[in-house]
Formats: C-alpha cells, sequence, structure tokens
C-alpha cells in the first residue's frame, strides 16, 4: 500500500508536459502538490473523470493524458473503460487510487472493497496495458515505461491516504482556472 | 422522399457548415437508422459510440476544452439518464455541450409540451428550469437553425438541446 500523496509526488518528479486529469481527493492533492495550469480538475460530476480525459485525449492526441480516478469514480462509470478501448487512444493512461471507499463521503466502503480486479475488467474492455502496483519503490521504477508506452494504459494504484490537505472544491471547478488550462493547452 | 419534410441530410450538412467533427453518439431510434449511420459512413466525421449518456456529457467538455467543437445525439431516456452530469459539468461547469436529443414516439406536428407521451412531454419544461436553450426541430427549414444554436452554445460556453421531433430520412 502506498500513501497517495507521496505517489503522486514521485509521479510528479517524473512530469514533463502531460496533461493531468485528476479527481476528488487526488485532485485536491495534486493542486497542492504541483500547481501547474495543465491541471484539469474540472469534472463537475462524480465518475466523468476518465470521459472528460477521453475528450481530451482525442482533441489532443499530440500529448499524453494522465487520468488519477477513483475506485469509487470508476464503479460509476464502468462503461467508459469499453468507450475508452473502442477509441484506443495512444495518449490515455488511467492511473486507479484504489482506497476501497468513498473517502471524500466519509469513507464508507465500496461494494465489494479490495475484491475488485480493476486492471483485469481495464483488460478485458481493451486496454493496451495494464498493472497493478501497491509499492512506492514499483511506481516510481514502472514509470518512465509507463509514461512512454503507447496507451491505452490501466494501471491500480493500491493507496492509503497520506498527508492532509486542504479541501478546496471551488478552485476544483473554477471556471477561471478552466480557461486558463484551455489557454495554456491551446499555446502547447 | 421528396414531400418528406426532414432529412438527415440537412441536419448533417448543418453539423458540417459550422465545423463539427466529433459526434459523440448513444443510438436513438428516431436518428439511427438514417443520421447516425450515415455520419457513421462518413469519412468527415470521428464518431464516439459511448454505453452511457453522462459519458458523453464529459467527452464533449474534454473536447472542448482541446479545442473542438462536437454536438452529442441520444435519445430523450438518455437525456433524463444524465441530468447530474447535464447539471453539473454542463450547466455549472459553463461547458458547451450541444446535445442532439430525438423525442421517441412523440406525435408529428404536436408540440412535445401536449405530446401523450409523458417521457416527452417533460422534456421542454425540465430544460426551462435548468436554463438550457432548445429548439425543436421538425423540418427542413427548422434544421437551418442547427448551426445558429451550436454556434451560440460555443460563443455564449453554455449548454444547448436541439430536439428532434420526428424520424429524419
Amino acid at each position: 500500500m502506498m500513501k497517495r500523496d507521496e505517489m503522486l509526488k514521485a509521479f510528479t518528479r517524473r512530469r514533463k508536459d502531460e496533461i493531468v486529469v485528476a479527481v476528488y481527493t487526488a485532485a485536491q492533492e495534486i493542486t497542492h502538490i504541483q500547481p501547474n495550469d495543465l491541471n484539469y480538475t474540472f469534472v463537475g460530476a462524480m465518475g466523468q473523470g476518465s470521459s472528460h480525459a477521453l475528450g481530451l485525449a482525442l482533441g489532443r492526441p499530440d500529448k499524453k493524458i494522465v487520468v488519477f480516478d477513483g475506485d469509487g469514480s470508476l464503479l460509476m462509470n464502468l462503461g467508459s473503460l469499453v468507450t475508452i478501448a473502442n477509441q484506443a487512444p495512444k495518449n490515455y493512461i488511467h492511473c486507479l487510487c484504489e482506497n476501497g471507499c468513498y473517502e471524500t463521503n466519509g469513507s464508507v466502503l465500496t461494494p465489494r472493497s479490495g475484491q475488485i480486479r480493476f486492471a483485469e475488467l481495464a483488460k478485458t474492455a481493451g486496454y493496451r496495458k495494464t498493472y497493478e502496483i501497491s509499492d512506492l519503490a514499483e511506481w516510481e521504477r514502472e514509470l518512465p515505461n509507463i509514461l512512454q508506452s503507447e496507451g491505452p494504459i490501466f494501471i491500480t494504484l493500491k493507496v492509503e491516504p497520506g498527508e492532509a490537505y486542504p479541501e478546496n472544491f471551488p478552485r476544483l471547478y473554477s471556471i477561471e482556472h478552466r480557461e486558463k488550462f484551455r489557454q495554456t493547452l491551446a499555446k502547447s | 422522399m421528396a414531400d418528406y419534410p426532414l432529412t438527415a441530410a440537412a441536419i448533417k450538412s448543418e453539423f458540417k457548415r459550422v465545423g463539427i467533427h466529433f459526434v459523440v453518439a448513444l443510438p436513438d431510434r428516431v436518428t439511427s437508422h438514417y443520421l447516425l449511420k450515415g455520419i457513421l459512413a462518413d469519412p468527415d466525421f470521428h464518431v464516439v459510440q459511448v454505453c452511457k449518456e453522462d459519458e458523453g456529457i464529459s467527452i464533449c467538455s474534454g473536447l472542448y476544452a482541446s479545442g473542438h467543437k462536437s454536438v452529442f445525439m441520444m435519445q430523450y431516456t438518455g437525456f433524463l439518464d444524465s441530468i447530474n452530469a447535464i447539471r453539473g459539468v454542463a450547466v455549472e461547469g459553463h461547458f458547451p455541450v450541444c446535445m442532439v436529443v430525438g423525442l421517441l414516439g412523440k406525435e408529428p406536428d404536436v408540440a412535445p409540451t401536449k405530446s401523450k407521451k409523458y417521457g416527452v412531454k417533460i422534456i421542454e419544461p425540465i430544460l426551462d428550469v435548468m436554463g438550457i436553450e432548445h429548439h425543436l426541430i421538425e423540418r427542413d427549414s427548422d434544421a437551418n437553425q442547427i448551426g445558429a444554436v451550436i454556434e451560440k452554445s460555443f460563443a455564449t460556453s453554455s449548454p444547448s438541446a436541439i430536439l428532434i421531433g420526428r424520424e429524419p430520412r
């Protein structure tokens, strides 16, 4: 099991110009750990991160899209695995932060918490490559390969809460930040 | 076909006129046979088929954020099923999601609010309460508005609904 913020910090050390789509707690954390105009947090409704990311991946096939999704979120939008695999964007990296609960909503356990092999679901849906990683050293070791490989790739990351970061929902859904994202992306 | 009031070609040509390349879709019985199949066969369009309608709201939003216009075709039942994504993403998030909604079961030339079909009857009042601009398309002369509706949606960064009141052929 990895601390989620340590997992995110390891990613940010390798990040170049990738777009990051993050949901809920991962979104709160990434905006503190690595403020960046290419952080996309404007998903608006639970479960929708992977679908926003597909739109971005299709719209900008020249940019890598890294999604930090949640298991509760993905359970609300499991069909998106099939939709994404059907489009097969080569620039799509789908990281699932599996904590087994709805952390933002009181940490109530998800149905079949800890017993679902999400990477197997992604593989069956048609993702090109899948990983299951629960160790920070392994994540750090695999990251260069993951970031260079052709997608769609799916990585289950077994995580638990690390350091607490302040919640700022207005920032996550800010229209001003969304417009800044659009402008920055248009120039990059 | 010459006297048929609404053609798929008229709708398709409006999409092309305003630069739509991406069409997100889940088959709708009103528009599937002539319009969606025609779009699927047309290399000017890239169709993203979704498994559930709320995905489509978000895919259109991601496309917009990356600089693209798109439209999203669905049946009114899918519109009803994805209300929360429309609320959170398109309305409160100010994403210009252009929905093309087939009103399955609406009687020809009857206003949707006067339809005997409950699901059809409630669509316009729901759109009104959500503040979403909507336009009913039943004839080729109505279809001429489609491009302007899409352009306004993108100019104002707000969602819109194009209601298809009869099968386009």
